[in-house]
């Protein structure tokens, strides 16, 4: 049954080609203008190429401490995605039979999702807000705020990166096949056994996938962080600020700056998850070559 | 390290037959429902703490008074008789809040209508079309991997493009199709819609593509064989299936643009009014019961909308 492509296959490969350029397009634009001259200006032409822009940024000059944000939006990514990946995959396992309060997990993550950011912001926001307030009426008058980092800015982006991390869990186990698990503990594994040595194997690949959406969402979260963060800024925070402000291609150095971070972040995680792919593709299974 | 004859050796006292009674056999005294809390208890407590918590926070405060600088825990409707104020007043004519959310819903409907379009037709083309999996793999991940990068970035990426002295205004006036530079083009409603459009087009791609890569493809070859023309196909046999897709979709992309404020803020000059960007206008001006009342109001909104559309759908069945 073999046919010539049909007429839509090339209008529809257009249609998705343009849909690749005005994905891509404009981002490359802006990679492109952080190079731009020291004389450079915010659009094209090109005003020679130098790192001049990107240099001044790594020298500190620039408008805000962009190493101190650019540490902590670092250290917040790596938490969320080590949080992310265990709670996800635990909560993944627990789905996997029926247990109470099942319904209610599911909906609060579906819910975590699509309520407005601000929202969830606002009420972390708040929330922090009456803690700090009952703290000072009732055990120290001279404290600060409970909000910050690695309280309120944590549990903000787990709002956002554990819904995500619980579907992925989702569609792992529906292509899972149980029987793999039977067999191990036919063969007497303990449950942790047979998680650490037949389950964990087979989904890694997946897993990471989880710590890639974890680390990648938490480093350019911006909604839910925007009320719920505290004092400091992480770094999308800063970037937003410079866009009412700057007129130089600092902006593009920057941006230019956390993309670089974000795609080291997407290739070490997909290179990852294609050798591993590859790895059970070769030594996964001995079906069918018989007794060696 | 658990080598295979530890795992025989533990096998040997006698073989277990079912899964069920798997558990029960084994010398730890954890019941299933125990371990299913220890697996899925932290996730809930994250949940508990940061989401449910705070939302009702948020419907608490809502009803408080408040001053210049502090809230006051007392009862008061001051959070929603200064977000409606006028409205009675000023009928016919809409108040502010009526002004902002008949924009906000336009924009909502235009981002809607158009990442529709174009993620039916980008999922139809990798779902149908691309026939080799590790293509499809491929070209999936390419929508994908923007998603994975700064949303500000892929923002201010149109200015380059778009402003005044832009790629394309510098185009059109070269080609003399204009004589001027567009100004409509950034901090406008179309910047907005555009930038919305490229940010969250991969919400209606992904689901979209998911109920169709479960269609049966033989499905699609008996409408062949039946006579059916391929518009029939598409109308008759693959967008009901893909109807749970297009649903789950628009939730997301309505959803995120009912609740935005930082695209619209950055993409439209900082002048464009809208639903969440009022929450951020009262926050910034320390008026915490006015801001929560207004997210109240478009929780509630936002929650409307989404029961309409999951009455055409059970989400929880397709995902």
């Amino acid at each position: 049954m073999k046919e010539g492509r049909p007429r839509s296959f090339y209008v529809l490969a257009i249609f998705f080609a343009a849909y690749v350029l005005f994905l891509y397009g404009p981002m490359i634009a802006i990679y492109v203008l952080s190079f731009q001259g020291p004389q450079g200006g915010l659009t094209f032409p090109m005003n020679g190429v130098s790192t001049f822009w990107i240099a001044k940024l790594f020298k500190g000059t620039g408008i805000v401490d962009l190493g101190a944000a650019f540490r902590r939006s670092l250290l917040l990514g790596i938490i969320v995605m080590i949080v992310t990946v265990v709670l996800s995959v635990a909560a993944g396992m627990a789905f996997r039979r029926k247990f109470k309060a099942q319904s209610i997990l599911f909906y609060s993550a579906i819910a975590s999702l699509i309520v407005p950011s601000i929202i969830t912001s606002l009420g972390i926001s708040l929330e922090f807000r009456i803690i700090d307030d009952l703290i000072k009426a009732h055990w120290n008058e001279n404290f600060e705020t409970s909000m910050g980092l690695l309280t309120s800015g944590l549990g903000a982006h787990l709002t956002w990166t554990l819904p995500f991390g619980l579907l992925i869990m989702f569609a792992i186990f529906n292509r899972f096949d149980p029987r793999l698990e039977e067999a191990a503990r036919d063969l007497g594994a303990t449950p942790w056994q047979t998680f650490r040595h037949v389950v964990l194997p087979i989904i890694l690949p997946s897993v990471i996938g989880i710590g890639l959406f974890g680390f990648t969402l938490s480093w350019d979260e911006l909604a839910r962080s925007s009320q719920a963060i505290g004092a400091v800024n992480t770094l999308p925070l800063d970037l937003q600020g410079l866009t009412t402000t700057v007129t130089n291609p600092d902006i593009y150095a920057l941006g230019t700056v956390i993309s670089a971070v974000s795609f080291t972040v997407i290739t070490l995680a997909l290179g990852t998850i294609h050798v591993l792919n590859k790895r059970q593709a070769a030594k996964g299974s001995d079906a069918g070559q018989g007794l060696v | 390290m658990d080598t295979s004859e530890d795992i025989l050796q533990q096998a040997s006292p006698g073989l277990i037959p079912g899964s069920g009674t798997a558990r029960a056999a084994k010398p730890t005294r954890l019941s299933p429902s125990f371990i299913s809390w220890l697996q899925a208890g932290p996730m809930m407590l994250v949940f508990l703490a940061f989401f449910l918590i705070p939302l009702v926070f948020v419907v608490i405060v809502s009803f408080w008074d408040y001053n210049e600088y502090q809230l006051l825990p007392a009862f008061s409707g001051r959070g929603y008789t200064d977000t409606f104020e006028g409205c009675i007043a000023q009928l016919p004519e809409l108040c502010t809040i009526g002004r902002t959310y008949v924009m906000t819903l336009k924009l909502c409907f235009m981002v809607w209508a158009i990442t529709l379009f174009i993620g039916f037709w980008v999922a139809y083309f990798l779902a149908f079309h691309v026939k080799s999996k590790t293509w499809q793999m491929g070209l999936s991940l390419l929508c994908t991997i923007p998603f994975w990068t700064s949303n500000v970035i892929r923002m201010i990426a149109w200015i380059p493009l778009l402003g005044r002295n832009g790629l394309v205004n510098s185009g059109l006036v070269k080609t003399g199709l204009i004589n001027h530079p567009l100004e409509w083009l950034l901090f406008s409603e179309f910047s907005v819609v555009l930038a919305l459009v490229h940010l969250f087009t991969f919400f209606m791609v992904v689901p979209i593509f998911n109920s169709m890569i479960r269609i049966d493809k033989s499905l699609i070859e008996a409408a062949y064989d039946a006579g059916a023309t391929g518009f029939q196909t598409l109308v008759n046999v693959i967008i009901p299936l893909a109807k749970p897709g297009i649903v789950i979709g628009s939730i997301f992309v309505i959803t995120i643009v009912m609740g935005d404020f930082i695209t619209i803020g950055v993409m439209g000059g900082q002048q464009i009014a809208a639903a969440g960007k009022i929450i951020e206008t009262r926050v910034n001006a320390l008026q915490f019961p006015a801001a929560a009342a207004n997210a109240v109001i478009l929780l509630v909104i936002t929650f409307l909308i989404i029961t309409m559309m999951s009455r055409i759908v059970d989400i929880k069945k397709e995902l």
